[in-house]
């Protein structure tokens, strides 16, 4: 089939694991004609991944190619020796995968990186090599890139790495470029940067990209078909604009329902009907803030991370806590939490002043139960040894001193049941549990104890699309009838603005903004908001669509 | 440290007066004399808080059996233990390295299993035992190997002593067939330690190999179609051997303890069988000298490896 760049028919590839065989791609095809973009969007597990890698043949080893056809420019590659492919990665097909900073060598400079991408394919003096790498830094717009040839990965941002990568990825113009979640833990605004980059490169050298992403957004904008995958197949293909406009698979449709958009509301991403406005009890006159945080400073070694910044909540209020990395989010909500030390201001929890105990010594106070925090990652989270059920039922041992028994059972089953955690998975461990349900046992393990205030730090970013609909939904439920109060901290803006009625965009430490969740979207006031949602990758959805 | 050897030191029993006293027919008036004479009839305290001043001044006393300053004796002997401390890292290092890594590209191969085996034997078996087995083996049996009766036999001169370290010497000084004598002498003592540290070595090296060739920077260099040889080495090895720095240390530190049997079994003249005799013979000083040394050496070998790491590792001087 002359005119494709690549072809694959019929793509049978599985895991050879302990316990059994995993059929991970099962008959995928598609074509991709020189200087084309298609994108292939699925969730963890479709199988995107790895038929990207079945192409470069960089597989696992327990994973084998069990049928089907890899045609690149009419040569079959599917079985091609290694020698072959040597010569082909690089030179003729690059991949940028994602994670940047473990993708790059720590110990050895960028710069020398970009020249080993160059050196193993070209034949060329060691000058022309650093001179010919520099300009490949200049290319993907690495300031300094002179000073910067000598730097080490860790001393760059995640963005910057990611652009030394897409460097190396395309040091040889190779006709066919793979980018494998290329944007996956960058701030929105790098995102936009780097996939811009990215887009303007393929278009000036005239590859073809094979965008693999979880981001419906990122696909529709970057690329003209998009084709989406689950659990090894391929369901839906067509040109971007009409699959986000009319899907037709139902797996398509579930979704980009599940995508958050700038009209969404929690209630639409998983098709329930809308729920009423939160009416919050009337609260006397004189009644304490909630939560009063006053010009609190951290600082490390010596330059301020958090500068005098100030944040009051009222009961059962949510407050979106926004920020890139670097902004200081996360170390405000860590010294809220009491998890660190502030450097100066104060911090008031209900008319106490809960700055004085020291962060170490919090978890011996009383108010302890009151502020519980849900973390980022729910993989890393959980004590690897603990059971679902230990888990949930450590913090009410320690912070009720519920001793074992019916009791302590009673309350972490309602708890379980309350976070839609199905009990049978109560003895399992961590390592048991789905993305999803260890996200649901972080959520009950800080309920359990009937806080006052709830901290989410970034609560949902590990997850895929239609798993964060669930949590999220879940978690507006809990605040909606338990009256929780919520600072929900995230990079998401989408995310934030469905589940919070006020909006703190943070950057570099201070506030640069703060209003009501609607007005702060219809009309930001602040240069960087405005930056920050406009980088927000987006489609267009039909209100029709919507449940 | 200091004090604990010196405390240890006096617990043990026997007592150094009486073993040093001219004979058994020596007199208690004898005795009592030495005791005076070494400060054994004071108050431990009080022995303990002269100890201290004089090793303060660098003085760490006298050895009972050779009648030297202990100084002048553990100056003598270190070069000695030194030098198989370090040819045996070198061999053991050129087999564990190359193990490792052949274990770590085929894992669960037959090259791995073999790996793991020889490993578990170096481990298991005694260095006296593995030391007198290849005495046995190369000396009795093949005749390869000379006596083993120390760093040089007896048909041979020692070089001018430049470093203390006789193969350095001797090819300082031009003498290539004293470097083979010396040589030859240094091989089964130096093999014997190497087999003992041969698995933390090999071992470490593999799960670090394995660790860097599973990393994500290794996929990527194999992305850009990099060639095998160099994804291993200059990507896998470099940040495999990280780790393995660490355990060099460690290593190196325990060589110069256990040298004591291995020293003793090829009466190698170092450190080790010196403070070994001294124990033996109750004389308190050398003893105390050896463990202060190896506290030393170790922890100038510690500050060598977090230098070094510094260098090797850019993560670490950023800090």
């Amino acid at each position: 089939m002359s005119g494709s760049l690549l072809a694959v028919r019929d793509l049978h590839v599985a895991f050879h694991t302990r316990g059994g065989v995993v059929d991970a791609v099962r008959g995928v095809d598609f074509e991709l004609a020189p200087g084309d973009t298609l994108a292939i969007v699925g969730e963890s597990g479709s199988g995107k991944s790895v038929t990207a890698y079945s192409v470069m043949q960089l597989l696992d080893r327990s994973a084998r190619i069990k049928q089907g056809q890899i045609v690149f420019r009419g040569e079959d590659i599917t079985r091609a020796a290694p020698s072959r492919m040597k010569a082909l990665r690089g030179a003729a097909i690059s991949i940028v995968f994602q994670s940047p900073r473990t993708a790059l060598n720590p110990i050895r400079p960028i710069g020398r990186q970009v020249m080993d991408a160059l050196s193993a394919h070209e034949d060329l003096s060691a000058t022309e090599l650093r001179a010919r790498a520099l300009e490949l830094l200049e290319a993907v717009r690495i300031r300094d890139a002179e000073q910067r040839f000598d730097a080490y990965p860790e001393q760059l941002s995640g963005g910057m790495c990611q652009r030394v990568m897409i460097a190396m990825a395309i040091a040889c113009n190779p006709a066919l470029l793979i980018a494998d979640e290329p944007t996956t833990g960058l701030d929105v605004t790098t995102q936009k940067t780097v996939m811009d980059l990215l887009a303007r490169l393929i278009a000036e050298r005239n590859m073809g990209l094979v965008l693999i992403t979880h981001d419906l957004g990122l696909a529709a904008r970057y690329c003209r078909n998009v084709m989406v995958m689950e659990k090894g197949l391929v369901v839906e293909r067509a040109p971007a604009v009409e699959l986000f406009s009319n899907p037709v698979h139902p797996y398509t449709r579930k979704l980009v329902a599940a995508s958050p958009t700038f009209e969404s509301t929690v209630q639409d991403l998983v098709g329930a009907p809308p729920a009423a406005p939160v009416v919050r009890p009337h609260e006397e006159r004189g009644t304490p803030l909630l939560l009063d945080v006053q010009a609190v400073t951290k600082r490390y070694s010596g330059s301020p991370v958090v500068d005098q910044v100030s944040l009051t909540m009222r009961r059962g209020e949510s407050v979106g806590l926004v920020g890139e990395s670097g902004s200081g989010k996360s170390t405000l909500s860590r010294m809220i939490c009491r998890l660190i030390d502030h450097d100066g201001g104060s911090v008031i929890f209900d008319g106490q002043d809960i700055g004085d105990v020291p962060a170490r010594d919090f978890h011996a106070s009383p108010l302890r139960r009151d502020i519980q925090i849900v973390f980022q990652d729910p993989h890393e989270s959980l004590n690897p040894r603990f059971s679902a059920f230990d888990c949930i039922a450590h913090p009410v041992r320690r912070l009720l001193k519920l001793k074992d028994g019916a009791e302590l059972r009673q309350r972490v089953e309602a708890v379980a049941d309350r976070c839609g955690l199905p009990r049978r998975l109560l003895p399992r461990f961590p390592h048991q549990l789905s993305g999803g349900e260890k996200a649901r046992v972080g959520i009950a393990r800080a309920i359990a104890v009937e806080p006052r205030l709830l901290v989410l730090d970034e609560p949902t970013a590990a997850l895929d699309v239609s798993v964060q609909a669930v949590v999220l939904k879940l978690l507006d439920d809990l605040r909606r009838d338990d009256g929780l109060a919520f600072l929900f901290v995230s990079h998401d803006l989408n995310v934030v603005r469905m589940m919070c009625e006020r909006i703190v965009v943070m950057r570099r430490g201070t506030v640069v903004e703060e209003g009501a969740s609607r007005e702060l979207f219809c009309a930001p006031r602040a240069e960087y908001t405005r930056d920050l949602l406009a980088s927000i990758p987006h489609f267009e959805r039909r209100p029709s669509l919507a449940g | 440290m200091v004090v604990f050897t010196f405390i240890l030191m006096r617990v043990l029993p026997g007592d150094p007066a009486t073993f040093f006293a001219s004979g058994p027919n020596a007199g208690q008036e004898e005795i009592e004399q030495l005791r005076k004479q070494l400060g054994l009839d004071r108050p431990i305290p009080v022995q303990l808080v002269r100890y201290l001043g004089d090793v303060v001044t660098g003085n760490l006393g006298r050895s009972m059996t050779t009648g030297q300053p202990v100084t002048t004796d553990l100056a003598q002997r270190l070069p000695a233990s030194l030098e198989l401390t370090f040819f045996a890292l070198i061999i053991a290092l050129s087999l564990a390295l190359p193990l490792g890594i052949a274990a770590a590209l085929r894992p669960n191969s037959i090259i791995d299993h073999g790996v793991r085996v020889l490993c578990t034997l170096g481990v298991c078996v005694p260095t006296f035992v593995s030391g007198l087995l290849l005495i046995y083996a190369f000396y009795y049996l093949l005749g390869l190997a000379p006596d083993p009766t120390g760093r040089l036999d007896v048909f041979s001169s020692p070089p001018p002593d430049v470093t203390g370290f006789l193969l350095i010497d001797f090819l300082l000084a031009g003498d290539f067939e004293g470097l083979r004598a010396a040589f030859a002498q240094l091989v089964l003592p130096a093999a014997t330690m190497a087999l003992f540290v041969l698995a933390p070595l090999a071992r470490m090296t593999r799960a670090s190999m394995l660790a860097a060739l599973g990393s994500d920077f290794v996929r990527t260099a194999r992305s850009i179609g990099m060639a095998d040889r160099r994804v291993i080495l200059v990507y896998g090895l470099r940040n495999a051997l990280l780790p393995v720095l660490t355990i060099i240390g460690v290593v190196f530190s325990t060589m110069l303890g256990a040298n004591v049997l291995v020293e003793k079994v090829f009466s190698w003249p170092g450190i080790g069988s010196y403070a070994l005799d001294a124990l033996l013979a109750s004389d308190y000083a050398p003893v105390q000298g050896f463990v202060l040394l190896i506290a030393v050496i170790f922890v100038l070998v510690n500050l060598t490896i977090d230098i070094l790491y510094s260098v090797v590792d850019p993560r670490m001087s950023a800090e």
